[in-house]
Order: C-alpha cells, then structure tokens, then sequence
C-alpha cells in the first residue's frame, strides 16, 4: 500500500498575501490549486493513498476512484519533483 | 510604479567568514562586524519581508554561523512565517547547534564544498575544513533536515562534476546546485583564474543531462550556466525588483547581491526606512524595474519579459552602460568581447588567487 509522505522540507504554506497555498521546498515554491491543496493536506505521513481518496470521496461526495486518480497523478508528479516519497 | 510582490529575502546576515573562496560574491569592500544588523532589526525585517508577500529567507553571509544570535534569526523568520535556506560553508556549525537551529524551525540546509576532495576543497577555500564540512552533511541528514549540496564550478574542478553529484548521493542530499560561477565582487577580480574552457563547460552541460534523466526523484539537480559563453541572457534575480529584495550586513536593501557595483544607484536602509516603502517607492529599486528604462536592443524585444534585460551589473562592468543590453546576449555590441575574453583567460596559464579576506 502506498503512503506518502514529504521529503524533508517539504510543507504546505498559506501564502496570505496572495490568498492561495503553496507547497514551499528548498529553494522552491509550487502554488496550488484547490484540489491538489485538498490531496495534499491530508498527506500526513501515515495515510495511504486509498484513505486519502476514500475521506475526500466522502468529504465532496465524489467518486473515490476518480479522487484516487486524481491524487496518484498528481502525488507521480510530486514525486518526479522530488517533493514527496511515496 | 505598481510593483509586483517579491517572493525571496536574501538576508546577507554577515560579511564574516574562515573561508577565504576566492569566487565570493561578496563585494571586494567587505562590512565589519560593528556595522551588522542586531538581532531585533533582522526580526523586524522578516516581518516586514512576510508582510510583503516573501515566502522564503536565504540566510547568507559571509558565514552565517559567525553570527552568535543565528538561532535567534531563525526563530524569528520563523514566527514571520518565512521558509528559512541556511547557506553556508559549515564552519561554525556543530551537531548541538544544528539541532538547536532544527528546533528554531530551520527547514533547509544548502552547504558548499569547494571540491570533491579535501586537499584541493581546502586550497580553494584558504580553509582545511573540507572534514567538519562532511561532518556537518552527516549531522544534517542524521538531523532530518532537507540538504543541499552546493557545488561552485570553475577551472580547477570543473572536470568534477560526476563526481560531485555522486558526492551528493553518498552524503544523503536531496539536491545538488551546480553552480559555474558568475562573475561578480571577488569572482570578477579573480576571473582569469577561474574562467573554464568552453570545452569543459560543454562537458558539465552532458554530465548534468545524463544525471538528470538517471536520478529523476532521487536527487534534485539544479544547474547554472557562466554567462560569458551564452548565447542569451539569464532573468538575472528574476528580474530587478520583481522577485527578491537582498538586504546587506550593515541594512541596506538593493535588488540583488552585486548592485552595489552600479555607482549612480543610492540604497536606502532598513533602519531609516520600511521593506515595503523601499521595495516599492526607492530610486534604486525602480531604476530597472519593468522595460521603461530599457534601450536598443533590449526595447520592444520579444524576450523583454522572459529575460528582463539580463544582468545589470554584467553591462556596467562589460558593455559601460548598466542600462544597456547584458553582453551575455548575442544581440549585444559587447557580446563578441565577453566570448574573446573568456576564451582568452581560459586558455592562459592561470594567476594566483586573491583570495576574499577583509582588507585594510
């Protein structure tokens, strides 16, 4: 099962000046959207990817497969990055 | 002038440093000790950097371990809600300090080696430090803080560019800069011995594309290219004062590290005057801000807004005008100059260093 997790010095930032989040890492800054802040805030180390999808698909009353798409699409390119392990 | 607002405070918190790197971007007219900033007006800098819209402090020097009150500093950037970069050298920090600074929210360690072995790191830096360094890579990751290793290239290890990147794994680094050095303060005085050839140039560019396609995820790689065999200019701070305000040891706040250089700019001080005030209303932060200041060929270029002009300081000290094209462009009159003179020193027998030390 995959759980993923942060790097080191990889968090979640409210930007207030500009009213959005961000994800900040060194020497970086990745402005999000309203869904990836919402995959993203439930990355806490512990929860897998299926859980993440199946507490969203509860919370916006959507399809868990396609949140479980989503958030392994968008946790592949993280990763690329070199953000998050999963 | 309706300023866009910055995202990096570059907090040059120190002059001080054991090193001695003779690459330093520092200017060559180093701040004393009994001019820097206290620990109270840096806290009111990061709150004024916050406020303005910063997201990120690069803690610089010098050394920033030299200053007794860096805990205190990033706690405080910290509580603004600043992501806080250490850059440094190492020397001044030990595995106690380290956590000290974790448990003051530091989120970023970037750590420069000067070679991928301790007798030339040490005859580059003027410093055997080359084994605390390792040391402190060891605590660092041990520590659970992001680290980055810093790799200045110039000719005497620009052949180590493998080498280093393989360094960085072995130390546990989540990124590598491999930065050639850009030419400015001491590195400018000391270019004739530190320019590589365009050949060796050419190989770290290969090194690079291969390592990055063989560690995608594994090791972050950022790259920076010398501007004197480009072809293009690079968006220097991401253009002036659009993106980050550098603020100095002794207060003043200047659109990048090297501006002091342009002589007809004056900086205003962070202990007469806000971040804000400054960054939008100050002489010097909208001399080159936008393309309104901008001449032939830079005006009306399709690139305007991509590259900003490239480097004002590069036209000053190359082209005489800091208003005109960065010689870095093909399209500038001083961009055939900038190769001859690459090409020339690179091919010479290199002169000694001068190595950064304050002078009297």
């Amino acid at each position: 099962m995959t759980i993923p997790r942060f790097k080191p010095g990889v968090r979640l930032h409210r930007d207030r000046v500009r009213d959005r989040w961000v994800l900040l890492a060194p020497e970086r800054v990745v402005g999000l959207d309203d869904i990836a802040y919402a995959i993203l805030e439930k990355v806490d180390g512990s929860a897998s990817l299926d859980e993440i999808a199946t507490s969203l698909a509860a919370e916006y009353d959507a399809d868990a497969g396609e949140i479980a798409t989503d958030a392994s699409v968008l946790l592949a390119d993280l990763a690329a990055r070199g953000y998050v392990a999963a | 002038m309706n300023a866009p607002a910055p995202t990096g405070l570059l907090a040059e918190l120190t002059h001080r440093c054991p090193l001695a790197c003779p690459y330093c971007s520092n200017p060559l007219d180093l701040i004393a000790a009994a001019r820097e900033l206290d620990t109270e007006s840096w806290a009111r800098v990061f709150r004024e950097a916050a406020d303005l819209g910063v997201l990120q402090t690069h803690l610089s020097g010098g050394e920033p371990a030299s200053r007794r009150d860096l805990e205190a500093l990033v706690a405080s950037a910290r509580d603004a809600g600043l992501y806080t970069n250490l850059i440094t050298s190492g020397i001044g920090l030990t595995r106690d300090r380290l956590a000290r600074l974790r448990n003051a929210g530091l989120d970023h360690v970037q750590l420069s080696l000067q070679d991928v072995d301790a007798a030339s790191s040490d005859t580059i830096g003027g410093y055997a430090g080359f084994q605390r360094k390792r040391d402190v890579a060891a605590w660092t990751v041990e520590l659970g803080l992001a680290f980055t290793l810093n790799a200045p290239l110039h000719r005497a290890n620009v052949h180590n560019a493998a080498r280093f990147i393989e360094l960085a794994l072995e130390l546990g680094a989540g990124r590598i800069e491999i930065a050639h050095v850009q030419y400015y303060g001491w590195a400018l005085a000391n270019r004739a011995a530190l320019m590589p050839t365009r050949e060796q140039l050419d190989a770290t560019v290969d090194v690079v594309a291969d390592a990055r396609t063989r560690l995608a995820g594994q090791l972050v790689i950022d790259f920076v290219l010398p501007d004197y065999y480009a072809d293009a200019p690079k968006p220097c701070m991401g253009g002036w004062g659009r993106e980050v305000i550098v603020v100095t040891p002794d207060g003043r706040a200047m659109p990048c590290h090297a501006a002091a250089n342009i002589p007809s700019l004056t900086f205003e001080n962070v202990r007469d005057a806000s971040l804000a005030r400054i960054w939008n209303d100050s002489a010097a932060f909208n001399a080159y801000r936008g393309t309104a200041w901008m001449k032939e060929p830079c005006r009306g270029c399709p690139q305007a807004e991509i590259d900003w002009g490239g480097c004002r300081c590069q036209a000053l000290a190359l082209a005489g005008d800091p208003a005109a094209a960065d010689p870095a462009c093909s399209l500038s009159s001083a961009h055939g100059r900038m190769g001859e003179l690459a090409l020339a020193e690179a091919t010479t027998a290199p002169p000694p260093y001068r190595y950064r030390r304050f002078e009297k």
